[in-house]
């Protein structure tokens, strides 16, 4: 901490570099594969190589006799002790909810669900013995088309349910009827949310060691209480004798966000061996059974007037669940019923959303959950609104925007927006942007048919995050709250422990907890060490997600750390002999008023405290905190993203001239982790609008279980941003803080690929297909739609071979 | 994944190599920087039953001046290549194309020979090879041979090694002057394969070109030459107009493949865009 005249320096609003990084970066940390306790057994998984198909038989006796191998099973072994992967969201009272085993026992219904297990000495033997199990299979028919699975006589997924479709969840506000009656312009549009497969830098990774009737699970999770409780809930153990620890977690966007399979039958293996095992996913086997993201077919129409101004918009989803339901699947669109309107005001608006069976891998919460997609399609329409009238795109939303002075809002989809400036935000961006020049650019290229073509796309979006006021998830049928826990302990010494239930995986807890605690409490940053991730420390927490850790966990956090303050302030009024109103505290030391010289550091009160030898009357011998925050109200980082594409007509190729993203995620704790987040959501959202896509082929196999066929941009791909803030603060929480985790993949798509349809479109292009490869961009100047590709040929390398598997 | 198992030899000589390949029977692999060749082992796609593994034979290591030609040694790595003076010089296709390769940690481990002898016609270097008319220098207990590369590449992930012969390096004519290059890659991201490339040199007299080589890259299950185009820029003008109706002839008897990054049609397509511009750039113009 420097010193200035005025004391120390604020931690809050400093870009201090994470005292995290060194070990993360390199490796000298717990990850979970790296933990080995001695008797540790290794676990293969055999997974289906059918998209859909009745198990008849599975034999692992050859496998149970190989050199290494101490056991082998079906999933019909676990039939009666490994329950149901559990769905907590159950989004209406009719919704169709199939069961779904840890391990297939009677039907597999995705290309990778697991079907047996092997149990060895070490890695190599594992994987070697499932060459030697046996398994019969009767193929069913896949079901890979969300359309055609919902059309009548559709081939069934689960032939139980009668249907394909699990639930239609309807939200409507407004006379939409009257909205679109005569209105002087609809546009009614048809965008595809392709199927993402997120890719976290660490693999998942359990490791389950029993001790007695007790058990210890470590797992890449983002999530360990609510796993912790799942697990309970699905094994019959009792929650008290499960103890979940996250060690450091590379990762997960939401993937991690789960009750996955492997960590039901790592802990009951555990159980039934009486040894520790662990099991590590390779990278292709993830890609297969990672849940995946996105995957929806929007229809949506939009009724304006000729000025521009919207009078309704109408969205009709059909979202891909997968083959099933798990923690939150049928959830995710719906998150995205709230964001459909973005920022702007209309008269009517209503939703529906189908979930759909396929025999695909389930889908979750991916980077943004259900927001990205309702962002893409407004910004997506609110170009295509301008280009329809003839008008500027900034111009078009300046017109629908909620004015600054409008605040607080209540919008179409029934949420309260607490604040934001939607001008300031687009002011500063058209600055950094140079708009006018890059127009006139444009305007020069279409004039001289230049081969390559200048594009400019804007997204002028919020999104809600701070997941989750409890009341409205209970009102939505999720199975849980979105308070967070927090407590700060005062040792004996003078430094500080803080616990929080909001686990990290790569975003920066332990420094932005520590700036926090530095500044309500006047203590040094390096006093300060941050514990979570471990249900035996962290008792309490709903984890990490939504954007949620800072304006939810942080907040608890600020709450605990003022408790301190208060119960010092007691005890150094006692010593200082004052009057607690009397007392101030500034720079972590309490003083009367007036009297400065004479004083008590909040270290001081600690260890008085400690001592207890004089403490005033009805006071505990302690100054430790804790405090459990529920917010009021969800909050709404917003910000404008501006993007130049130079696209090259002749061969189809898309590139990033320019990138300019201006958020308002309000108050801000640490700049340089803000940054970072909005650098790395930025990369994920242009990856979904460029490069990213989990394709299935007509028979349901994933075709990109490699990086060679599922491509992920790297620094080499991406312009340098240029990115900026403007500082409304949430009004909805003390801190004034909003959230950035996902602000920068939810803006960037729209973003690009309206930059990329504005170059094109003096061709005649209004859309290009997610994600707008080469290929398809040189097909749409055609007038052509993509032929089907998904068969992988020769000349590929890797991709190709991995593919062809 | 993990590798299925499978018997690791040293050896401290190429001799001894040869002799280790000739005793391992027809299912081994050599390994040189092990970039292509480690991944289908961890995903189980190729299952040799021995890895004769060359990182001893630092003899090989060498890329050395062979008067008409420079001889690059089988275990040179990309990045030696990369900075290499004489490649530099003499073969500056070699270098630019090799400087494409994948990402940093892949060039500083992977090797110019090995890409060669993995023969994967999306590699970057078996088009390069076949237009610079190398000689690839092959070592057996039956003695070497030489193998031109429009004979080495057979087919998809096929050359015309024995299998008992080891690549021990290539030999590769100086370009000599007057000669302009370029690579032509294209592919969606820095680290992924290219879709179509193409390695192209020019050599032009005033504003005649002389003589032309053209290979493709990933337009069939081998490196093919687009001898078309050679044919109808040679001794003609060099301009931006005649290297676009001669790139029409780039396609012409290629079988390019349709995978996810692009259908056989936008193959064919893109071969003929991408020469046009490796034309121009080649020659300067």
């Amino acid at each position: 901490m420097t010193a200035t005249a005025e004391g120390p320096a604020k931690e809050m609003g400093s870009p201090r570099k994470r005292s995290e990084d060194a070990r993360l970066i390199t490796g000298r940390t717990k990850w979970t594969d790296n933990m080995a306790p001695a008797g540790t057994l290794y676990v293969a998984f055999l997974r289906s190589p059918h998209a859909h198909a009745r198990i008849t038989g599975v034999d692992v006796g050859q496998a149970k006799s190989r050199p290494g191998v101490v056991a082998a099973f079906s999933g019909a072994d676990f039939a009666d002790e490994q329950g149901a992967l559990p769905c907590a969201w159950v989004v209406t009272e009719d919704m169709k909810h199939p069961h779904h085993p840890p391990m297939a026992v009677d039907e597999v219904r995705y290309v990778g669900e697991p079907v047996a297990c092997v149990v060895a000495r070490d890695r190599y033997a594992a994987f070697d013995a499932l060459e030697d199990i046996d398994v019969d299979y009767e193929p069913l028919p896949a079901v890979v088309d969300m359309e055609a699975a919902v059309a009548d006589g559709a081939d069934l997924v689960h032939e139980g349910l009668g249907t394909n479709t699990s639930y239609t969840w309807v939200f409507e506000n407004g006379d939409l009827d009257a909205a679109m009656r005569d209105a002087p312009v609809v546009l009614e549009r048809r965008y595809v949310q392709q199927r993402l497969i997120p890719t976290a830098m660490e693999p998942r990774s359990v490791l389950c060691v029993p001790e007695g009737d007790e058990f210890t699970l470590y797992s890449a999770t983002q999530i360990p209480h609510i796993l912790r409780l799942m697990l309970a809930t699905v094994t019959g153990i009792g929650e008290h004798r499960i103890r979940v620890v996250a060690p450091d977690v590379g990762g997960g966007f939401g993937s991690k966000l789960q009750v996955y399979g492997e960590e039901v039958l790592a802990l009951l293996l555990a159980r039934r061996l009486g040894r520790p095992v662990k099991w590590t996913e390779s990278r292709s086997e993830g890609n297969m059974t990672v849940h995946h993201g996105r995957d929806q077919i929007q229809r949506l129409t939009l009724a304006a007037e000729r000025d521009g101004r919207i009078r309704g918009l109408k969205v009709e989803l059909l979202a891909d669940m997968g083959a099933y339901l798990m923690l939150v699947t049928p959830g995710i669109p719906l998150l995205g019923a709230f964001m459909f309107n973005g920022i702007y005001k209309m008269d009517a608006y209503s939703f529906t959303c189908s979930g759909v069976f396929t025999t695909k891998t389930p889908t979750d919460a991916y980077r943004g959950a259900g927001r990205p997609e309702a962002t893409f399609a407004i910004e997506r329409l609110m170009d295509e609104l301008a280009a329809e009238l003839d008008m500027d795109p900034i111009e078009v939303r300046r017109r629908n925007w909620i004015a600054h002075e409008e605040f607080p809002y209540d919008t179409i989809a029934g949420l309260t927006y607490d604040s934001g400036n939607y001008e300031a935000a687009t002011d500063k961006a058209l600055e950094l942007f140079e708009y006018d020049k890059l127009r006139a650019e444009q305007a020069d290229r279409r004039e001289r048919h230049d081969p390559v073509q200048l594009g400019i796309g804007v997204s002028t979006f919020t999104e809600m995050c701070g997941l989750a006021p409890s009341r409205v998830l209970g009102s939505l049928s999720y199975g849980a709250g979105g308070w967070e826990h927090a407590s700060v302990r005062m040792l004996p010494s003078g430094k500080v422990e803080v616990v929080t239930g909001s686990s990290a995986h790569g975003q920066g807890h332990e420094t932005a907890w520590a700036q926090i605690t530095a500044d309500r409490l006047g203590v040094p940053f390096e006093d300060v060490k941050v514990l979570h991730g471990d249900t035996a420390v962290s008792h309490k927490g709903m984890d990490t997600y939504g954007s949620r850790s800072l304006a939810v966990g942080g907040v608890a956090l600020y709450s605990a750390c003022d408790k301190v303050v208060d119960k010092a302030r007691k005890v150094a009024a006692h010593l200082l002999e004052a009057s607690e109103q009397d007392l101030e505290f500034e720079n972590g030391r309490f003083s009367v008023r007036g009297v400065q010289q004479e004083g008590r550091t909040l270290q001081e009160v600690a260890l008085a405290a400690f001592a207890a030898h004089d403490l005033p009357d009805g006071i505990e011998p302690s100054l430790d905190s804790d405090a459990t925050y529920d917010p009021g109200n969800f909050s709404f980082p917003h910000g404008t993203h501006l993007c130049a594409t130079e696209v090259d007509t002749e061969t189809g190729m898309v590139r990033i001239r320019k990138y300019v993203a201006v958020d308002d995620v309000g108050k801000v704790v640490n700049p340089l982790i803000v940054e970072g987040q909005v650098h790395g959501g930025l990369a994920q959202g242009i990856a979904q609008a460029l490069y990213e896509e989990a394709v299935y082929d007509a028979d349901g196999n994933l075709t990109t279980t490699t990086m060679a066929d599922y491509l992920i941009p790297s620094a080499a791909d991406l312009p340098s941003f240029t990115t900026d803030r403007t500082e409304t603060p949430a009004t909805s929480n003390p801190m004034g803080v909003k959230g950035v985790g996902e602000a920068g993949t939810i803006a960037s798509t729209p973003a690009v690929v309206n930059a990329v349809v504005d170059a094109l479109r003096p061709f005649g292009v209004d859309d290009v297909e997610m994600p707008c490869t080469p290929e398809r961009v040189w097909r749409a100047l055609r007038s052509e739609s993509q032929p089907d590709t998904a068969e992988p040929g020769a000349g590929g390398g890797l991709g190709t071979a991995g593919g062809a598997q | 994944m993990i590798p299925a198992t499978f018997d690791y030899v040293r050896p401290a000589s190429v001799d001894d190599a040869a002799r280790a390949l000739a005793d391992a029977g027809e299912d081994a692999k050599v390994l040189a920087g092990g970039q292509s060749l480690m991944p289908l082992l961890r995903m189980r796609l190729a299952y040799p039953d021995a890895l004769i593994d060359l990182d001893r034979l630092d003899g090989l290591r060498e890329i050395r001046d062979d008067g008409g030609s420079v001889v690059i040694g089988a275990m040179a790595t990309h990045h030696q290549v990369i900075g290499d003076p004489l490649v530099r010089e003499h073969l500056p296709l070699i270098a630019r194309a090799t400087a494409t390769v994948a990402d940093p940690a892949v060039r500083h481990r992977g090797t110019f020979c090995g890409s060669l002898a993995h023969a994967d016609p999306a590699g970057d270097l078996p088009a390069v090879a076949l237009a610079l008319d190398a000689v690839l220098l092959a070592r057996s207990v039956r003695g070497e041979r030489e193998i031109p590369a429009a004979e080495f590449f057979v087919d998809w992930m096929t050359s015309a090694l024995e299998p008992d012969e080891l690549l021990v390096g290539v030999r590769v004519p100086k370009l000599g002057a007057g000669w302009g290059v370029h690579y032509e890659k294209f592919h969606r991201t820095a680290q992924a394969w290219a879709i179509v490339g193409v390695a192209c040199a020019v050599r032009r007299s005033g504003d005649t070109v002389e003589d032309a080589r053209v290979a493709l890259t990933n337009m069939g299950p081998a490196p093919v030459r687009a001898s078309g185009v050679e044919e109808a820029v040679r001794g003609r003008g060099a301009s931006r107009e005649a290297f676009q109706a001669a790139a029409g002839h780039a396609a012409e008897g290629t079988e390019p493949p349709t995978d996810l990054h692009g259908s056989a049609e936008y193959r064919a397509h893109l071969a003929s865009v991408l020469t046009a511009r490796a034309l121009s750039a080649a020659a300067g113009i």
